[in-house]
């Protein structure tokens, strides 16, 4: 897909409102549909699509399989400090309202930080996942 | 009311068209199109039922991810399903069976959007009555996703963290690799061993893996 100009103009034009959309999708979760485990599918799926048009290779470029595996373990790490956070605020494991000590802003935050932790997680779990079935073969012909 | 049914059983047929598509085709790209095609319907039917959030996540991950996935994972496999000889009477009697008691369950099941369904009687009005209010936050799918249930999500991050693990040591090689030089068999082997006993895969690496 390479060669063809429809596919890299196409590509490039919605690349980065995909992950615009992916942002929104991740932030405006509490009001809206939406959340971290869609955010990170929509994310992941930019970057997909422009390792479809442009090759594996350049798609691994942007982002590399150890950051891939950084931003999986980070995302899940968030998720947990947030937890440990709360309890180290004197309140349960997860009790978001003990971050802030009031409920509305510390569900909020809770919220918002647990939801980034998961959309972390999926993006970089997608997309290691499309690296890795896409480039079993290619690495094996190597 | 009634274009919500006619819209139901209109994309219920659909569903059960394309399934029967699914199990008769044998050849593999179409099967994963079509699957792709069963997701985004059902997300049409979810939207219908005013889950927006489950039809969101069903066209992202099954109709778009999902067939990416599946796709590339066909570079591995051949384009057309082994055609099967033997039909097991035993097996199609039990799928018959369970079909049957399953679809006996169905008219035990309260009508859709019952209010007095023992599923929402139980936490559900809590959540609906203090989420908008106290907590401020409308959307309740997140606050049960992320607060009430945040338990449960922590764990689905971690189920997603270690699948997506398991498939890189699979496939691309994130394990500890040993790097086995050419030398004699025997050392060879017994370099292998050696590796085995560590618990790392003696395969040389692929090259940026």
């Amino acid at each position: 897909m390479k060669q063809n100009p429809v596919f890299r103009v196409v590509a490039k034009i919605l690349f980065a409102p995909i992950i615009m959309f992916g942002l929104y999708v991740q932030f405006h979760g509490d009001f809206g549909p939406g959340g971290g485990f869609q955010a990170g599918v929509i994310i992941a799926a930019a970057f997909i699509l422009h390792a479809l048009v442009f090759g594996l290779e350049a798609g691994r470029k942007v982002i590399t399989a150890r950051v891939n595996l950084w931003m999986m373990a980070l995302g899940v790490t968030t998720y947990g400090a947030v937890g440990i956070a709360s309890m180290a605020r004197g309140g349960l494991f997860l009790d978001y309202t003990a971050l802030t000590g009031s409920v509305v802003s510390g569900q909020h935050i809770g919220i918002i930080l647990v939801e980034f932790g998961v959309g972390l997680t999926v993006t970089s779990v997608m997309l290691s996942l499309f690296h890795a079935f896409a480039g079993f073969v290619e690495d094996r012909a190597k | 009311m009634m274009a919500g049914l006619i819209i139901n059983i209109f994309l219920l047929a659909l569903l059960v068209l394309i399934a029967v598509m699914v199990l008769r085709s044998s050849r593999l790209y179409a099967v994963i199109v079509m699957s792709g095609a069963y997701s985004l319907t059902s997300a049409a039917m979810f939207v219908n039922l005013d889950a927006v959030d489950v039809a969101f996540t069903e066209a992202a991950v099954g109709a778009g991810i999902s067939t990416v996935l599946f796709l590339a994972a066909m570079a591995y496999v051949p384009a057309d399903e082994k055609p099967s000889q033997n039909r097991n009477l035993l097996a199609g009697l039990i799928c018959v069976g369970a079909g049957a008691l399953l679809l006996l369950a169905v008219f035990n099941l309260p009508t859709l959007g019952d209010p007095m369904a023992p599923v929402h009687q139980h936490v559900a009005p809590r959540y609906l009555a203090e989420s908008g209010s106290a907590l401020q936050i409308p959307n309740v799918v997140t606050t049960v996703l992320a607060s009430y249930r945040g338990f449960d999500t922590l764990g689905e991050t971690i189920v997603v963290f270690t699948a997506g693990l398991g498939v890189l040591m699979l496939l691309a090689g994130f394990t500890r690799t040993v790097r086995v030089t050419p030398v004699s068999s025997k050392t060879a082997s017994a370099k292998k061993l050696a590796g085995r006993s560590k618990k790392s895969s003696a395969t040389p690496k692929g090259s940026k893996a």
